[in-house]
């Protein structure tokens, strides 16, 4: 049965007790390598030591953390728990489609990466509609056209760009 | 007058007018879509906006955080889903109207609502300019370093119910700005002796996480939905009239909206949340609240967007942001080597009022595209949520590989995009690192500076500002002290009230041998029967 001190929690049960031990866990690490991450220096203000404020985001991540975990209202891990940790996990699969993508852009270039990107994710997605393919690609060319065209963001032109004839590689560099 | 003149001169450029037009437009679509709101987008803008000059990149950021509560109406009243966080009390009151076959009235009643939120605050922060360029020069070293710390408590406390891991977070987000070359005595800091460490994490690169990656992976790994808007008809003009007929809500929830837009970290929730209550108790229908009153509407939209305008004098006056959207704005002042703070109201009086012109004219734009276009717009809540999730990723590499061309960045971000992720999944919130990166900052240098000038701790606390501050400070959180310990009492009460059997391992035994005894007492009545 839920208790009232469950039932006053603000946010799910599913996978707090693992953020929570994890967090501790994590500062408590980073607090124990202070003295070797930062310089104490002699003849030096308190306040304007280099450990200071390391030590005071340090020393208060691992109080408050502990404190968290100690008032939370769950001592036990469930498969809800599990559940959870599972769907952090799957998660990574995107950011590892972010980091190819990162990736191939200086390579092959930033339109035709887009392109390729946003529609081998339509289709990852299960996206099976022409319509969608159709938005799609008119949305990559467009983020292109307007963040490398107009905006003239700095993304490199890509390595491939080099086999170009001459007066192609120029547009190719500066426009997509 | 002079300064009026020359703040209208900084306006009068083709490209601020672009600016204008492509923040308020922008704003709008952002909002109306739910899922991905101003602080994904700002975030994704925000090194696209380097190139540009510093009025004309505040435009575009100011005219999406400025429009973007405006467009949040749209689907919060048409399918009762908040296009932004902050227009989720307009659900209450819009969604049933829309239900009784009022959607247009709801519609225009909150724009004309935002309209008058948004032109209030910018006239009284217009008016308000002289006496904050007075009293900005009062600000040294330590009423700085005691302004952020006091944004800092606001942050945590702010977050009811959660403050142990707002607090947690918050300095997880002072540690983060600490990482790599200390900038004055040249010694390094958690770099872990990597060349890439050593240059520290910057803050737009886990801006970007935090926010617009892990929205990605949110909407990305979320379903589809089908929305239906309904149709409107009749014109949107009607909601000015009806407007009319509540002035004392109306200004009164604007006036919330200023006030908690100045404190720093107290923004749009508290000001809603006051104008509401206030509403309802005024109010001589309080019943209808929750069911379609004009009057909780018109509470809901007016305080919140009143507060955009009012949360840029912390920044502008002190250089301290009060939430995530002023936190990425202060980038591009740095970028552009405009340094908020008091200096700037000294020296660029000019500028600051040019802001609040470009935040006037940006609400007109906005509500005369809102009038022409709502219904082309509220086909945009059809887009699908995943499709929308490959929209923002795509974008996000814009953001952050834009930035210094840098692997590493990316790496970086995609971490905290999942921890962003992680955070969203747990209903913890991400905006006590941003605020703590970006204030942790400041109260490390200014607290440096200002104890090279303290012989003794008390003479940091002996001019006026920095005392009140310090007090404040002391005030609020004995305040929250005393809020948590009448909590834990009433838990305390709850409990006793539906106190159970024990379950502890003891309990049970002792129930068990109660049982057992019982058994064998029954039993030795029966043989001596």
């Amino acid at each position: 049965m839920t208790t009232e001190r469950e039932r006053r929690f603000p946010g799910p049960r599913r996978g707090q007790l693992l953020f929570a031990l994890a967090f501790l866990a994590l500062s408590l690490l980073l607090l124990m390598l202070l003295p070797w991450q930062t310089t104490w220096l002699a003849k030096s203000q308190l306040v304007a030591q280099p450990r200071f404020w390391p030590a005071v985001g340090l020393g208060l991540m691992t109080a408050c953390g502990a404190l968290y975990l100690a008032r939370l209202p769950w001592r036990r891990f469930t498969r809800f728990d599990t559940a959870e940790a599972k769907r952090w996990a799957a998660v990574a699969e995107y950011a590892g489609w972010f980091m190819a993508y990162v990736l191939l852009v200086p390579l092959l270039g930033y339109l035709p990466v887009t392109l390729v990107f946003v529609l081998s994710l339509a289709r990852r997605l299960g996206y099976r509609r022409r319509g969608v393919y159709i938005a799609g690609a008119i949305f990559a060319l467009a983020v292109v056209v307007i963040f490398k065209g107009f905006l003239s963001v700095r993304i490199p032109g890509a390595a491939v760009y080099e086999y170009l004839p001459t007066a192609l590689r120029a547009f190719f560099i500066q426009y997509l | 007058m002079d300064l009026l003149l020359s703040a209208i001169e900084i306006l009068m450029r083709w490209d601020v007018a672009l600016a204008l037009l492509v923040g308020s437009v922008g704003g709008v679509l952002i909002g109306a879509i739910p899922g991905v709101g101003p602080a994904v987008a700002i975030a994704i803008l925000l090194p696209a906006t380097f190139s540009m000059d510093p009025i004309v990149g505040l435009t575009v950021l100011l005219g999406i955080y400025g429009s973007s509560m405006y467009g949040g109406a749209i689907p919060a009243i048409l399918i009762n889903t908040p296009g932004t966080a902050v227009n989720a009390l307009s659900t209450y009151d819009g969604y049933p109207m829309t239900a009784r076959g009022e959607p247009q009235r709801a519609l225009s009643l909150a724009y004309s609502a935002s309209f008058y939120g948004g032109m209030f605050s910018v006239l009284c922060l217009i008016l308000f300019a002289p006496v904050l360029a007075r009293v900005a020069p009062l600000f040294g070293s330590r009423e700085i370093f005691l302004a952020a710390l006091l944004g800092m408590v606001l942050v945590v406390t702010a977050h009811r119910g959660q403050s142990l891991i707002a607090a947690a977070l918050a300095a997880l987000g002072i540690f983060i700005q600490t990482i790599g070359f200390e900038p004055v005595k040249y010694t390094q800091r958690y770099t872990f002796d990597q060349p890439f460490m050593q240059g520290g994490i910057n803050l737009i690169v886990v801006v970007l996480g935090l926010f617009a990656l892990s929205q990605a992976f949110v909407l990305l790994t979320s379903e589809d939905e089908t929305y239906r808007p309904t149709r409107l008809r009749g014109g949107l003009l009607q909601g000015f009239r009806e407007l009319a007929r509540h002035p004392r809500v109306a200004t009164v929830s604007a006036f919330f909206g200023v006030l908690m837009g100045i404190i720093p970290g107290v923004g749009e929730f508290n000001s809603q949340f006051l104008s509401y209550t206030y509403a309802q108790r005024t109010s001589k229908r309080p019943e209808d609240f929750g069911h379609g009153s004009s009057e909780g509407l018109i509470a809901s939209e007016t305080s919140n967007n009143a507060v955009p305008a009012a949360a840029m004098v912390p920044l502008l006056a002190l250089g301290i942001p009060g939430e995530q959207l002023t936190a990425m704005m202060l980038s591009v002042f740095y970028v552009h080597n405009v340094v908020p703070g008091p200096g700037l109201f000294q020296n660029s009086m000019d500028f600051v009022v040019a802001l609040y012109i470009a935040l006037a004219v940006l609400n007109v734009l906005v509500i005369l595209f809102l009038l022409v276009a709502t219904k082309p717009l509220i086909q945009v809540v059809r887009i699908p949520n995943r499709f929308l999730g490959i929209c923002v990723l795509t974008l996000s590499f814009v953001g952050v590989y834009s930035l210094r061309n840098s692997v590493t960045d990316c790496v970086m971000a995609a971490l905290f995009g999942l921890f962003g992720y992680v955070l969203k999944r747990l209903d913890l919130p991400s905006v006590p690192i941003i605020l703590g990166m970006v204030l942790g900052n400041i109260m490390e240098v200014k607290l440096r500076a200002g104890m090279a000038r303290v012989k003794e701790p008390w003479d940091f606390i002996d001019r006026p500002i920095s005392f009140i501050l310090f007090v404040s400070i002391l005030l609020i959180i004995a305040f929250h002290i005393r809020r948590v310990v009448l909590e834990r009492r009433d838990l305390k009460q709850a409990e006793a009230g539906t106190r159970t059997r024990p379950n502890r391992f003891g309990g049970l035994l002792a129930r068990r041998r109660e049982s057992l005894l019982r058994v064998r007492g029954r039993m030795v009545r029966a043989r001596h029967k």
